[in-house]
């Protein structure tokens, strides 16, 4: 009797193997490193990481030409990697990278963002000790990058359990990571768990739609169950329901309503730039496997299941609008922002169009962009304490706390206006790219009326984008206000990832044609 | 044929590239922010001039000095510049502009320290300089684009500057009047993207698929869906030019913003609106503009008197003119809508000639403002012996815009009336109401604020100086030059002109009165 070892197809798998490969690193970092040097260490190693993953995902790329197949079937179909995962992929790691820079930045006061020890009682004595001894969370990089992973190998999942087991490999770290800001402690303590009971509850759900889809059709690969979604006649309830259940796990995670509830509160309480973090790339890799469920299997059962997605794609928009009107918290509106949006780039799924695939890449590269420079410039607007000489404290996240910001942080404000632009649709941002491709295809697709909807919706988000912008630059602070903000000095790592997302929001809005002709050939799903 | 010079192109790089040298300019030389930005927009005028005579005015219905490169292919996206002689007068009317108004503000917009000590050519006038620069590249950009979602992305983008021109420089209702400005504006916008992108999955697509070459006469829709994209366009073109009953935010925006702004505002940039419905609605939806059209003359004439009655009853001037803007352009789209090639030359013309003349009136209103410290007319009176230049100035612009015969505004006020009578009667008669009550405006207030008892407190006003003479000037001149003599800018517009109708398809009706002098050989 011989041995077979199993193929494992290690190029394809590399991009992905790279990043868990250094998280895991990363802990025995933490276990063996002299803390003074832990910080740098997990710093290098993790823009290592990256910088790998990249490389790999570039190897990659030949594999998935269409002359080849259009891309690589790996560990036996758990994986699929083709043009959308890999370009998926390579969004993630860039966005990756640019929200790693932020989480490490300092202030000039040494502190980063966390908590200086996690476990403490918040207010306690020990925390107060850990804070008087310097000490960092430096568990922060290896849970990003476990985050990151789960996050890669989400889009690319060839069948449903390993579909649930990225889920849970990307989602438990960020319930931790939201928990950990060094600021308001409680109310991150707070998001944190509100989080992760919602995202169990969610996952259930997820789960028990992966049972109903494996009780309908014998196997839990999208491929075959494609195929039996093909050859059936008639629509089978179980199929229905395991659809359905999948995608509400799905849209939990896009933060689409009705089940968005947790995102205002989460990205409030989280510490910024996970928040940051958080918002772009979970999801991107959310709608990325959203896409390959609609695309693979459900796209036979378009008159079944559209109409569904339609009414969420329709309320999300009208929600996410309409609440973000009321926010007099700058997170909380970049929040209920990211909801609107959720709401746009499902109007580019619904449209079961080529172009919508490429729109919605488009669109979550651009949003992704602009979401990571965005809160990173929250991460530096800081209240000041009173008195000479007062300490920077928690940021400044009230809205009118940014008055007159403008007169004061020119730069800053102007790249913040920047990010809000692109966030609205302006022309000559990446932003209105993005939503013309996503609702040029949904109109393709015969679906006007969701266009119409979303340019409305648009209009109206146009207002709170625009109110903060007042608020920065023609309103003259009230006396007392204007010394309590601040921007704070940091190392500047901040700096560099808010410049090269906003010299790719304008590169991105003026000259989209390469990005737009390489989505434009990367389509295509394979089973 | 040789390789012709991007002249366009050159006229939208160079405000560009002098903006940002402003806003660039390192910390010593600041202080010259403001001779650099005059400069570049002198020399801009200079290349505009230039450009102007390579342009062959036999052919004015063609489309020239054109330039063509694929932009993003993918989404059939050019970058497609040329003129016929409408955009070219457009163009030169705001390269014109530009540099006025930057010397109207030479004064202004002073930085104020803490200390409340101002100082004049600061930061501020350098911020506002350097706006205004990249104002006049996407005016220029926008009359000469030939490609439907580059004017798209234009006529969005120049918002933004607007924005900031009216929020951070305006008056005391600056944040209200730059929000409503944008909202409305945006508004409008966002419903003509949804119309976009119809119009590119109904023409023949491909790379070069918005250009308006390749739609015009091949869009494959159904005659609802027409009428819905062309209300889709037409509603972003009413708000921008202001029509009755969208036009609020333009009396708001006047009263907050600077008046340079309003200058470039409502002289040119508003000019998109009607300029739009001339070059995209009328070629690209024939059907649906001939549909339309009786109840876009009904709202042009509601335009025209309510515009002219309000205007009537203004206390702050530059509401006042805000509101007689209103009733011009009822007047610019009455002659559009109108269908006879009289009309529309008369509608072409007039956006050049209310440019000029609502330019002068309200940076000689201006001046005055600057001198009195009120916008309110009743807060003046007898100026006329005090500051007498400022005083005939401000007549004759506001003669202009009552369209007295010899400037040049009658020229185009008469042809579009003289047009719709031969295509409308009706129309044409009310709107003749607007002209008798535009004497009423512009006398009353002159009588108001210029004449009969002088107050104590202005009667040591200085008059125009040497600077603000210079800014009058030239467009003073050029409203008499084209009242007696506006045969160059009519044979610009003539030929643009009879293509639009043909694009429609409405056979001509020849004006039925006797055509005046001066335009006598044109049909």
């Amino acid at each position: 009797m011989s041995f077979n070892p199993p193929e494992v197809a290690w190029g394809a798998i590399a991009p992905v193997l790279v990043v868990l490969g250094a998280a895991v690193l990363g802990v025995l970092v933490e276990a063996f490193v002299p803390q003074k040097v832990r910080r740098w260490t997990q710093f290098g190693l993790t823009m290592a990481a990256l910088a790998g993953a990249a490389v790999a995902l570039a190897a990659l790329w030949p594999d998935t030409a269409p002359s080849s197949g259009g891309g690589v079937v790996a560990l036996g179909g758990s994986m699929v990697l083709d043009r959308p995962a890999v370009i998926l992929q390579g969004a993630l790691v860039m966005l990756g990278l640019l929200s790693v820079l932020v989480i490490a930045d300092r202030t000039d006061a040494g502190q980063d963002a966390f908590a200086p020890a996690g476990a403490a009682v918040p207010g306690s004595d020990y925390e107060r000790l850990a804070t008087s001894r310097g000490l960092a969370q430096t568990e922060v990089y290896p849970l990003v990058l476990f985050a990151l992973g789960g996050m890669m190998i989400f889009p690319a999942t060839g069948d449903l359990l390993t579909l649930f087991v990225a889920l849970e490999v990307l989602s438990l770290p960020l319930y931790l990571l939201t928990g950990l800001a060094r600021r308001r402690r409680l109310l991150s303590q707070e998001a944190s768990v509100k989080y992760f009971l919602l995202g169990a509850f969610a996952s259930a759900v997820l789960l028990f739609g992966i049972a109903l889809l494996y009780g309908y059709s014998g196997s839990v690969r999208l491929s075959e169950i494609a195929t039996t979604v093909g050859g059936a006649a008639g629509v089978d309830p179980m199929l229905v329901a395991g659809l359905v259940m999948l995608m509400v796990g799905l849209l939990f995670k896009v933060g689409a309503v009705p089940f968005h509830s947790w995102t205002p509160d989460v990205y409030q309480g989280a510490p910024t730039p996970i928040t940051g973090f958080m918002a772009a790339c979970t999801k991107i890799a959310a709608f990325g496997a959203l896409l390959r469920v609609v695309y693979v299997v459900a796209a036979p059962l378009q008159w079944d299941l559209m109409p569904l997605l339609w009414a969420v794609a329709a309320v999300t928009m009208v929600v996410g609008t309409v609440v973000a009107l009321v926010q007099t918290d700058v997170k909380r509106l970049l929040a209920y922002s990211s909801i609107a949006h959720a709401g746009f780039v499902l109007v580019g799924v619904v449209a079961l169009q080529q172009s919508g695939v490429s729109g919605v890449l488009f669109y979550l590269v651009a949003y992704g962009l602009a979401t990571v420079g965005a809160f990173g410039i929250v991460t530096l607007v800081r209240e000041v304490n009173e008195g000479p000489g007062g300490a920077t404290v928690a940021e400044a996240t009230a809205l009118t706390q940014w008055t007159g910001l403008g007169r004061r942080h020119p730069l800053l404000a102007v790249t913040f206006t920047l990010f809000l632009l692109s966030f609205a649709g302006i022309p000559l941002t990446a932003g209105f790219i993005g939503k013309y491709a996503v609702f040029s295809a949904v109109v393709a697709g015969g679906q006007a009326w969701l266009a119409v909807l979303g340019v409305l919706a648009s209009a109206a988000a146009v207002f709170f984008y625009v109110w903060i912008v007042v608020l920065m630059f023609f309103k003259d602070p009230e006396p007392g206000v204007a010394e309590t903000t601040t921007v704070v000095r940091s190392e500047g790592l901040t700096a560099v990832a808010v410049g090269i997302a906003a010299v790719g929001t304008v590169a991105l809005g003026v000259l989209p044609s390469w990005l737009l002709d390489l989505l434009g050939n990367a389509a295509v799903f394979v089973r | 044929m040789p390789a012709q010079f991007p002249w366009l192109t050159t006229l939208i790089v160079v405000p560009l590239v002098g903006a940002a040298l402003v806003w660039a300019l390192p910390g010593a030389a600041r202080r010259h922010a403001r001779p650099v930005a005059v400069a570049v927009a002198l020399l801009e005028l200079v290349l505009g001039a230039v450009a102007a005579f390579s342009f062959d005015t036999a052919s004015a219905g063609t489309q020239q000095l054109t330039e063509t490169h694929a932009w993003i292919p993918s989404l059939g996206v050019s970058y497609a510049v040329g003129v016929n002689g409408v955009g070219l007068t457009l163009v030169l009317l705001s390269v014109l502009l530009t540099p006025l108004v930057l010397i109207a503000a030479w004064r202004e917009h002073p930085d104020v320290h803490e200390d409340g000590l101002q100082v004049i050519g600061g930061s501020r006038i350098r911020t506002y300089t350097a706006l205004v620069l990249v104002l006049e590249a996407f005016m220029v950009a926008v009359f000469s684009a030939r490609d439907v979602f580059f004017f798209y992305v234009l006529f969005e983008a120049m918002l933004v500057p607007v924005y900031f021109m009216i929020g951070s420089f305006g008056g005391l209702q600056r944040r209200y009047a730059a929000i409503k400005f944008l909202i409305f504006s945006l508004a409008g916008g966002l419903v003509m993207l949804a119309g976009v992108i119809t119009l590119y999955l109904h023409g023949p697509q491909g790379p070069q698929g918005f250009l308006i070459d390749n739609l015009v006469g091949h869009l494959d829709m159904s005659v609802t869906t027409q009428r819905l994209v062309f209300l889709a366009f037409f509603l972003a073109f009413a708000i921008k030019a202001p029509m009755w009953p969208v036009h609020t935010w333009l009396p708001d925006t006047a009263e907050a913003a600077p008046v340079g702004t309003s200058v470039l505002l409502v002289g040119v940039l508003d000019k998109v609106g009607t300029f739009g419905m001339l070059t995209l609605c009328l070629p690209l939806f024939p059907e649906a503009s001939r549909w339309a059209a009786p109840v876009i003359i009904v709202l042009a004439v509601i335009s025209i008197l309510y515009g002219a009655l309000l205007a009537i009853g203004q206390e702050n001037l530059l509401r006042l003119i805000a509101y007689t803007s209103v009733s011009h352009f009822g007047f610019i789209v009455l002659g559009i809508f109108a269908f006879t090639s009289v009309s529309v030359q008369g509608a072409s013309l007039y956006m050049l000639n209310h440019g000029l003349s609502t330019g002068a009136l309200f940076l000689v209103a201006g001046f005055l403002i600057a001198r009195s410290g009120s916008a309110k007319i009743s807060d003046h009176g007898g100026l006329q012996k005090v500051v007498p230049v400022l005083a005939g100035t401000f007549l004759v612009a506001g003669l202009s815009a009552l369209s007295l015969p010899g400037l040049s505004t009658f020229v185009s006020e008469f042809l579009v009336l003289v047009g719709t009578f031969g295509a409308n009667k009706a129309a044409a008669v009310v709107a003749a109401v607007g002209v008798i009550l535009a004497a009423l405006y512009v006398l009353l207030t002159y009588q108001r604020a210029f004449t009969g008892p002088g107050r104590e407190e202005l009667s040591s006003l200085p008059d125009l100086s040497a600077r603000e003479r210079w800014v009058v000037g030239p467009l003073i001149a050029a409203m008499l030059v084209l009242g007696f003599f506006p045969a160059p800018a009519l044979n610009l517009v003539r030929d643009p002109a009879s293509v639009t109708l043909e694009h429609v398809g409405v056979a001509d009706v020849a004006p039925t009165l006797a055509s005046p002098s001066d335009d006598g050989s044109n049909q």
